[in-house]
């Protein structure tokens, strides 16, 4: 995670105000990018391999993953 | 939140009431998706649901939203149909809301054919009253009503929605997310009765009691248990025990209710004139 002094440069955003901790970004992300917490909510933990699948974003039911899109960075 | 999805949502209504891993998330950002890629104005869309937790999907959609009562749906869809035909209607709606109390009006929608998109949430049960099993519910499941399994056999939805009539019928899992994206633009693009059962999860109600303890648990019973429509047709009824069978099932070019209807009252617009 990065400090708030830092600027963010994750592939992947998560909104942890709206992520409920079901797991399911981390379990079927195909580069095992994502990892939980201490309280389950997810966590970009390997930015290096994403692949930018969006499989995160789209499977996520609480609209809490972005996937930065080419250019954004 | 996501920021593609923002503009969408009532933001102030998030995060939505639905349990960690509810399924009903996936399926609503999905609707939103193939509605964005269609370029439909929100001004010009109205969503319309009966009762329970899926039904509660246009709550968090920033469109013209009526949520209705249990079952009735796709009447009151009907009648803002029928009544201003320029606009996009499309039902959401769970299996219970679908196929219990709601049934004949489903029947009968997809009989006329009126060009309402219908997208039917199927969690297998029925989650807000506390997992109640649905016309839905597999044979030999448990639920909070079937301790010692379901012995009713299951409806198969989509079958009797092409019987019925429907232009339109597909069937879409939230594993797989993006054919189910794609097949819910289908429909929606649709001139005509479009049905989209969209296999969903209730951890909570139908997972836990039925060996699938999370909603992960619960996405790998939906990717195994898929079968595309394509090899599903060289498979005899005992290998498909127990399959969810994906994909397109009717896509048809048939007259369409409201169509007709302007038709009839031109042609008898000068009798109703001299009345
Ligand atoms: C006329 C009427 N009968 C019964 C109920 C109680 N009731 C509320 S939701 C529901 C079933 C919900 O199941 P489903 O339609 O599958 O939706 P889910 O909650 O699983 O998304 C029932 C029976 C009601 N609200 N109104
Ligand atoms: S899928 Fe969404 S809600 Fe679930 S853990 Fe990932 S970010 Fe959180
Ligand atoms: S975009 Fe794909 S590879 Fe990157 S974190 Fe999401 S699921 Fe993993
Ligand atoms: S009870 Fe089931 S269907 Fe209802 S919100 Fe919870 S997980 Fe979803």
């Amino acid at each position: 995670m990065s400090s708030p002094d830092t600027v963010n440069t994750d592939p992947v955003l998560i909104d942890r105000s709206l992520c409920k901790a079901c797991g399911i970004c981390i379990a079927f992300c195909p580069k095992k990018v994502l990892e939980a917490d201490e309280s389950g909510i997810a966590v970009v933990a390997h930015p290096e391999e994403c692949i930018k699948c969006r499989m995160c974003e789209l499977r996520c039911p609480d609209f809490a993953v972005m996937v930065r899109s080419e250019g954004d960075e | 939140m996501n920021e593609n999805l923002a503009e969408y949502f009532r933001g102030d209504h998030l995060p939505h009431i639905w349990c960690p891993g509810c399924g009903n998330g996936i399926v609503t950002a999905a609707i939103v998706r193939a509605i964005k890629e269609l370029g439909w104005e929100k001004d010009d869309t109205v969503f319309v649901s009966g009762i329970g937790c899926s039904s509660r999907a246009p709550g968090y959609l920033d469109f013209n939203t009526l949520h209705t009562t249990h079952g009735r749906a796709l009447v009151f869809a009907t009648g803002i149909k029928v009544a201003r035909p320029d606009l996009n209607v499309v039902v959401i709606t769970g299996d219970g809301d679908a196929s219990a109390i709601g049934g004949n009006h489903l029947i009968h929608a997809a009989r006329r054919n009126i060009d309402i998109t219908t997208i039917c949430f199927n969690n297998n049960i029925y989650g807000m009253t506390g997992g109640q099993y649905s016309p839905l519910s597999p044979t030999h499941s448990l639920a909070s009503t079937a301790p010692y399994g379901n012995t009713d056999r299951t409806f198969d939805l989509c079958r009797l929605v092409e019987a019925a009539g429907a232009a339109y019928v597909s069937r879409g899992t939230t594993y797989h997310v993006v054919p189910l994206t794609n097949l819910i633009r289908d429909g929606l693009n649709k001139r005509g009765f479009s049905f989209i059962e969209a296999v969903t999860a209730c951890p909570v109600y139908f997972g836990r009691r039925n060996k699938m303890r999370t909603a992960v648990d619960m996405l790998n019973w939906q990717k195994e248990a898929a079968v595309p429509v394509s090899r599903a047709k060289d498979m005899d009824p005992g290998e498909l025990a127990g399959k969810i069978v994906i994909g397109n099932f009717v896509d048809l070019d048939i007259p369409e209710y409201t169509e007709s209807y302007e038709r009839l009252l031109k042609e008898h617009a000068s009798d109703r004139s001299g009345s």
